[in-house]
């Protein structure tokens, strides 16, 4: 047979090639750069269009990032105007979930979102999923960032739509997390990336569109389907607050101060180490004191990963941390610095914490630093449920970090208000025990008797170091122990372990 | 009796009626918790801030802290309430309140006794701290530093002095210069510890530190702090420097040397040390040894 230009290919060769035969070119585009930016494929005049466009239909899952955090406009707005469009049952698997998500409690009683899938939840959404104030199909699944950048790229987390705010886009959708006027910058677009790479359609959201090529991007067009201007995407202000706060805190930074000092007398604290410090204000102010001794000490990390703060920002503007690696800005500084310093590099979900690639920046890390609402004797961490059984946090990279970094800190006050930090049992595993290596609290520090050679090294520097009974005990003589919670029989959201497999269930709590 | 003489750096100012601050406010490194029963409490939670605070000393372990209570002066419907609580929970030093003179301390030191005595304590347990928050209480200073014998010290309150005196608080202290002084004097001349005023704005760690200087320089034995952030840097101050550690490890080895020679004379380098020279030495090690700078191995090896 011919092709449509004349020229003869054998039917059989094709075939055997799984080849199509050429045809003849569509009508070519003869308009010029400016009017195909005006006017193309992609961009949407209004959020419904794209909606449309993407092929949104009952029954599918959509995504979302949270590098907005508290400030997060995207997710509200979208899910608002799906419902308005009559759609149901629809599964919002973001990256994250925070107190701005509020909103979603009326579209969950509307029929309009019928699952979630996240790394955490705060608020009222929180509150209304453990007291069963509403009814979801099945139970939240919640993920590790490790594990929901795997479980994207394997197939188990199929997302069909991905609506992703961008702080600048062109028309085409090659997009960043940054912009020239420094207006709703998120930074890093980290876990934007995955959903960008792997979802069915894209979607992108940005206040202002700017000129092409946006490049670099964090986003490429290639992997972008549609692109809508919209009046705001997020309220950076508020990225840090909260988990992400710069504490003044004399009890947090007590314990921050002590948890630098036991990283310095733990024998990972050498040139060219590496370090990770996660959400928290005591777990973000180790930084602070430990830039004293680097630079006394001519000690210099050859990187610094995960979520970035100013105060990483500062000491890689010193010297003293070669390269920044960017999975989400946690304040405006990390998102200038990103956009600014060559050596701070944005890097996905992925690259960041899959577990299943011995490649992730996480399996080369030394020290990481990390928050725990409970831990209990045996070291388990929980940083989802509350005292009170309620989900009030997130999974974020907490097991994925504590499970590859040679060196696991975690840090918590003994008490909160009238809670126990320390306790028999964790209400929620998040992070199993094995992979904690001590314990730095505002009264002593604990380490896990499987690494002996840690307490000692802490003992010959000074450090007070006690058992993590002792440590149980010590929160218990002041609050007492805590009588154990009443939870229903209604499973309302699953933990899973960063390779996916389930970790362990959160049911209704009973008023 | 409590510990009359130690080492007061520090006193931390504690609202009687915030148990969150309560709970441990003790980790934080102050040489004294002052639990507050009367400025930072309300009228209308007076009776529950002694019931927390008789609590709080009752249940919970402040380890070696100092454990002062400011009390509602006598005056009040709650003073004599609150002593007897207090002395019941065991506080170390109960503190009054704009003493004017030496009276205000022997009338309340006789409802001490009279409370220690109801409740089977021995009399005299219960220590005594005055502060002096007028010009009255300025001019009788020596006369209230020795008023009794429960007294471990007097304080500067210099907010309701200042009032008292018409005048402002300024940043170089002029209008606290006289107060500071007179107290410091009748301290010393009484045997018993001075104690200075708070600095009130946390966030000026540069002014705090010019104040702990100065009051350092007079002679004081600590200041009053209301902020956990200002406990490092006062006690930057007081701390001993290595210059005078080593000095006085020097003298405190003469001593010992002097001491196994059975002779009452310590020399050093073929010089006499005086006594205050060996006092002042003594004070240094203890202080370097509080703070963490050496340790009491190291002194005991000397």
């Amino acid at each position: 047979m011919k092709n449509d230009i004349g020229h003869e290919i054998s039917p059989a060769l094709a075939k055997k090639l799984g080849l199509q035969v050429h045809k003849k070119a569509t009508v070519k585009d003869t308009a010029t750069l400016a009017e195909r930016l005006q006017k193309n494929g992609k961009l949407m005049d209004s959020l419904e269009d794209a909606i449309r466009a993407a092929g949104l239909k009952d029954g599918m899952t959509i995504s979302f990032h949270h590098h907005f955090r508290d400030g997060d406009y995207v997710l509200n707005d979208v899910v608002k105007k799906i419902s308005e469009m009559g759609y149901k049952d629809i599964t919002v698997a973001s990256s994250s979930l925070s107190n701005a998500h509020a909103p979603l409690v009326e579209y969950i009683k509307n029929g309009t979102v019928t699952a979630l899938q996240s790394s955490g939840c705060r608020g009222k959404l929180a509150d209304a999923i453990s007291k069963c104030e509403v009814t979801l199909k099945q139970p939240v699944i919640f993920r590790s960032h490790g594990g929901r950048a795997s479980a994207i790229a394997n197939g188990s987390l199929h997302i069909d739509i991905a609506f992703l705010g961008v702080a600048s886009c062109d028309a085409l959708g090659n997009a960043s997390g940054t912009n020239e006027s420094g207006e709703s910058m998120c930074g890093s677009l980290g876990y934007a990336r995955v959903d960008a790479r792997y979802a069915d359609k894209v979607v992108l959201l940005t206040e202002k569109l700017a000129p092409y090529p946006n490049l670099p991007a964090s986003i490429p067009a290639t992997d972008v389907d549609y692109v809508v201007k919209v009046d705001a995407i997020g309220d950076s202000s508020k990225i840090s607050s909260g988990a992400t706060r710069y504490t003044k805190n004399p009890r947090d930074l007590m314990i921050a101060e002590s948890a630098a000092k036991a990283i310095i007398a733990s024998g990972y604290f050498k040139d060219g180490f590496s370090i990770q410090t996660g959400s928290g204000g005591a777990a973000l102010a180790v930084t602070r004191f430990i830039e004293g001794e680097m630079s006394e000490k001519g000690i210099t990390a050859d990187f610094a990963l995960g979520g970035i703060t100013s105060q990483i920002v500062k000491l890689h503007e010193q010297g003293l941390v070669k390269k920044v690696l960017d999975v989400q800005g946690f304040d405006g500084e990390a998102a200038r610095s990103i956009r600014d310093n060559p050596g701070h590099i944005e890097i996905d979900g992925n690259q960041y914490a899959s577990p299943f690639n011995e490649g992730s920046a996480i399996h080369q890390l030394d020290v990481v630093i990390l928050s725990a609402l409970e831990i209990d004797t045996h070291f388990n961490v929980n940083v989802l449920t509350g005292s009170d059984g309620i989900i009030r946090g997130a999974i974020g990279g907490h097991p994925d970090t504590a499970e590859c970094a040679a060196l696991t800190v975690i840090v918590s006050p003994l008490i909160r208000g009238r809670i126990p930090c320390v306790v028999d049992k964790v209400g929620c595993l998040i992070t199993e025990g094995s992979v904690c290596d001590m314990l730095v609290t505002d009264v002593g520090i604990a380490v896990n008797p499987r690494r002996p050679e840690l307490a000692d090294r802490l003992k010959a520097a000074g450090l007070t170091v006690k058992t993590i009974e002792q440590l149980r005990d010590e929160a218990y003589a002041v609050v007492g122990k805590p009588d154990d919670l009443k939870f229903g029989d209604k499973p309302v959201a699953v933990v899973t372990d960063p390779q996916g497999r389930a970790l362990d269930v959160i049911y209704n709590v009973v008023q | 009796m409590h510990e009359k003489q130690r080492l007061r750096r520090t006193m931390m100012f504690i609202p009687g009626n915030n148990p969150g601050m309560m709970r441990d406010a003790h980790i934080y490194g102050s040489d004294s918790l002052m639990f507050d029963l009367e400025d930072s409490v309300s009228m209308a939670e007076k009776d529950a801030a002694r019931m927390l605070v008789y609590n709080a000393l009752k249940t919970i372990d402040y380890g070696k802290t100092e454990l002062v209570v400011r009390i509602n002066p006598l005056d009040t419907p709650y003073g004599r309430a609150d002593i007897e609580a207090m002395v019941c929970a065991g506080a170390h030093v109960l503190r009054m309140p704009k003493t004017e003179t030496a009276n205000d301390i022997i009338e309340c030191e006789k409802v001490i006794a009279e409370m220690e005595k109801k409740h089977g304590i021995p009399v005299g347990t219960t220590l005594m701290m005055a502060a002096i928050e007028g010009a009255l209480g300025v001019i009788n200073a020596y006369a209230i530093a020795t008023s009794s014998k429960r007294l471990i010290g007097i304080a500067l309150g210099a907010e309701d002095f200042c009032a008292n005196m018409k005048c402002q608080r300024t940043l170089s202290g002029a209008e606290l210069q006289l107060a500071r002084q007179t107290i410091v004097l009748a301290a010393r001349a009484a045997g018993i510890d001075a104690l200075d005023t708070v600095y009130s704005d946390v966030n000026n760690e540069e002014q705090l530190l010019y104040e702990a200087r100065l009051i350092k320089d007079l002679g004081f034995d600590g200041k009053s702090v209301i902020n956990p952030r200002q406990i490092a840097p006062v006690h930057s101050v007081f701390n001993p420097t290595e210059k005078d550690i080593t000095k006085a490890k020097k003298i405190v080895a003469a001593i010992k040397e002097a001491n196994a020679k059975g002779s009452g004379v310590i020399s050093l380098n073929g010089k006499m040390v005086d006594k205050p020279v060996v006092l002042r030495a003594q004070r240094v090690i203890e202080l370097a040894i509080v703070s963490g700078i050496i340790t009491k191995e190291e002194v005991d090896a000397l």
